[in-house]
């Protein structure tokens, strides 16, 4: 087995045996239940309204969806921080790391290791919680917001991008700087994010300007943004000013630089845990 | 096997900022050979290992090991490591951390299931090899990574302090798998400051103090080599006393009392032999030991105080 896949594996067997893989199914599957279940008892009402004001019916339904993958959006983030934010510093701080470190192993296979490991469980994650809701809501209603698919690849990119940056935060920070580091820029890309929104509607160049250098500093927020725009019946996407929707244009150049902005956060991190001293 | 020593390194230093750490480590280390590596706390020790391990990247100066530079990566399937606080993740059972730093090393899953239960058997863990590391103690910890860093057989092998947190038993465990290394021709880096441990393992002692390895020396040659003696006899003659330079030098009389120094502790028997043949009543004879722990202290300073 590569060295890489067998540090991947450890990552696995970690979230496995410490219950974190349990803990998040479980409850990923009761969050999906209440869903279900809420849906189910409204069903009636839905299709009734789809006969009479389908308009206003579909836009209720899709603000529905779009609110289930808001939370799973949110959950996603917060998951991949959890799981990842201690990985590297942790074992520094505990020595641990000295065991492996001095294995026939390159520090870049140790890291590109945990990446695989978290990317797995990420990509697992937001396939369970966001093929759950469009799946149950198809189901009970019969209804699929557009675009589902690049939205959801969106939705995955935004979990990358935060893992990407908790793991380059590991190779420098302890643990808990780490956490705090993370959600922090998370918390400056989601303000700046509502900056753009709102500078936009108000035609404030300024303003949307503040929102785009945050975006540029931490894309996630914007990738919400654009998978919500995306999977928003177009009549929405004017109007429709909610951390649930979005009027912000996705652009392919925005997507171009969170790769490159990936890429680059990634191979940080390589280069500082390979001249770190253990 | 290549003729290349196990270690070799010129002008090693460490700087953390403006704290140098370890200020120029120049040392051989053969094939084989067991090698003490002494020094009071904060000395440098820990820093020297970690360097030759390329945990922390030297500052100058060069190294290598089993003749490949230290920042090479294949070369450490050969190598074993005993951190000085060993630790792992706890979610694992001692036999799960073996496996999987078996597979680390690139080692078959045969090979590592023969040698997992030996390992386990010999630091006498075998027990408690389906535990999990969270429940076990200080010593138990201990002992898994004595393990861990034999698990390749390797041919050099670094113990920083592995007999911290272990009780008596466990502490012969260590002398006792030092002595099983050397039969196997593996060589040992030892870091201690247990100097009774090193005295009774090592072939060779480097002294380290402020960074700097102010003395390196066989034991042999620091135990029983130059040895003051006092010998309290009478009836001493002048031509007895002239003849007890041929085994040593500074020969001084003084009232019932003689002392000298002999270069080795061979010769006291036969000065002995020549005190009573010539006549003298010879009440004792007592060599100076120095021990480890004397030259300890002169060489590193008896302070007490970490610098
Ligand atoms: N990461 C670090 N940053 C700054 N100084 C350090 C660091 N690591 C070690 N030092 C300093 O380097 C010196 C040598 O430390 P080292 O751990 O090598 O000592 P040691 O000989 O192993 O001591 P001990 O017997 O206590 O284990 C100490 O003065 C220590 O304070
Ligand atoms: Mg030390």
């Amino acid at each position: 087995m590569s060295r890489i896949a067998l540090i991947a594996q450890l990552t696995f067997h970690e979230a496995r045996r410490r219950k974190i893989m349990w803990a998040a199914v479980l409850l990923g599957l009761a969050f999906l239940a209440i869903y279900a279940l809420g849906l189910y008892f409204l069903r009636g009402e839905i299709i009734t309204g789809m006969d009479q004001y389908p308009q206003g019916t579909l836009t209720a339904v899709n603000m529905l969806v779009m609110m289930a993958l808001y939370a799973v959006n949110f959950l996603i983030i917060v998951m991949t921080v959890l799981t990842s934010v201690d990985t590297i510093a942790g074992e520094v701080a505990s020595g641990a790391i000295h065991a492996i470190a001095t294995k026939p192993i390159r520090r870049a296979e140790i890291l590109l290791g945990k990446w695989l490991g978290f990317a797995v469980m990420l990509v697992l994650y937001a396939t369970l919680m966001i093929g759950g809701v469009v799946l149950i809501t198809r189901a009970l209603t019969g209804y699929t917001p557009p675009n589902v698919l690049r939205g959801s690849l969106l939705m995955v990119l935004e979990g990358f991008i935060v893992l990407h940056l908790s793991l380059l935060g590991g190779t420098f920070l302890s643990t808990l700087a780490n956490g705090v580091f993370v959600l922090g820029l998370f918390g400056v890309a989601f303000i700046g994010g509502w900056m753009e929104e709102f500078g936009s509607l108000m035609y404030n160049e300024t303003v949307v300007n503040i929102g785009i250098l945050s975006s540029l500093i931490m894309p996630s927020e914007a990738m919400w943004r654009w998978a919500a725009y995306l999977m928003q019946p177009p009549l929405l996407r004017t109007f429709n000013v909610s951390p649930f929707g979005s009027n912000a244009q996705p652009s392919l150049a925005m997507v171009a630089y969170t790769f490159a902005y990936l890429v680059a956060a990634l191979a940080i991190a390589i280069r500082n845990f390979s001249r770190k001293d253990l | 096997m290549s003729a290349s020593p196990a270690i070799e390194t010129s002008g090693l230093r460490k700087e953390y900022g403006a704290k140098v750490a370890v200020a120029d480590l120049s040392l051989t280390v053969q094939r084989g050979e067991i090698f003490g590596f002494l020094g009071p706390n904060g000395a440098g020790k820990t820093t020297a290992v970690k360097m030759l391990l390329g945990l922390i990247a030297p500052t100058a100066g060069a190294g290598r090991i089993l003749g490949r530079p230290l920042s090479d990566i294949e070369v450490r399937r050969r190598i074993g490591f005993l951190p000085e606080h060993f630790r792992f993740y706890d979610w694992l059972t001692a036999r799960e951390l073996l496996r999987y730093h078996g597979k680390l090393l690139g080692m078959t899953d045969a090979a590592c299931e023969k040698q997992i239960p030996e390992l386990l058997e010999m630091v006498g863990l075998i027990h408690h090899a389906d535990q999990r590391l969270k429940t076990f103690s200080k010593g138990m910890l201990q002992r898994v990574g004595l393990a861990q860093a034999l698990l390749n057989d390797p041919e050099l092998v670094f113990l920083d302090e592995p007999t911290s947190g272990l009780d008596p038993i466990g502490r012969r465990m260590v002398r006792d798998v030092i002595r099983h290394l050397r039969d196997k021709g593996c060589a040992v880096f030892l870091n201690s400051h247990l100097l009774g441990e090193v005295e009774i393992t090592c072939d060779r002692v480097a002294f380290i103090s402020e960074g700097v390895v102010v003395r390196t020396a066989s034991l042999r040659q620091l135990i029983a080599g130059e040895t003051t003696v006092h010998i309290r006899a009478a009836g001493v003659t002048p031509e007895t006393l002239e003849g007890l330079k041929q085994w040593g030098r500074e020969v001084r009389a003084d009232g019932t009392y003689i002392h000298m120094v002999v270069d080795e502790e061979e010769s006291l028997p036969a000065i002995a032999n020549w005190i009573v043949a010539n006549g003298a009543r010879l009440y004792a004879l007592t060599p100076e030991r120095v021990s480890l722990e004397d030259l300890f202290m002169e060489v590193v300073g008896d302070t007490g105080e970490v610098k």
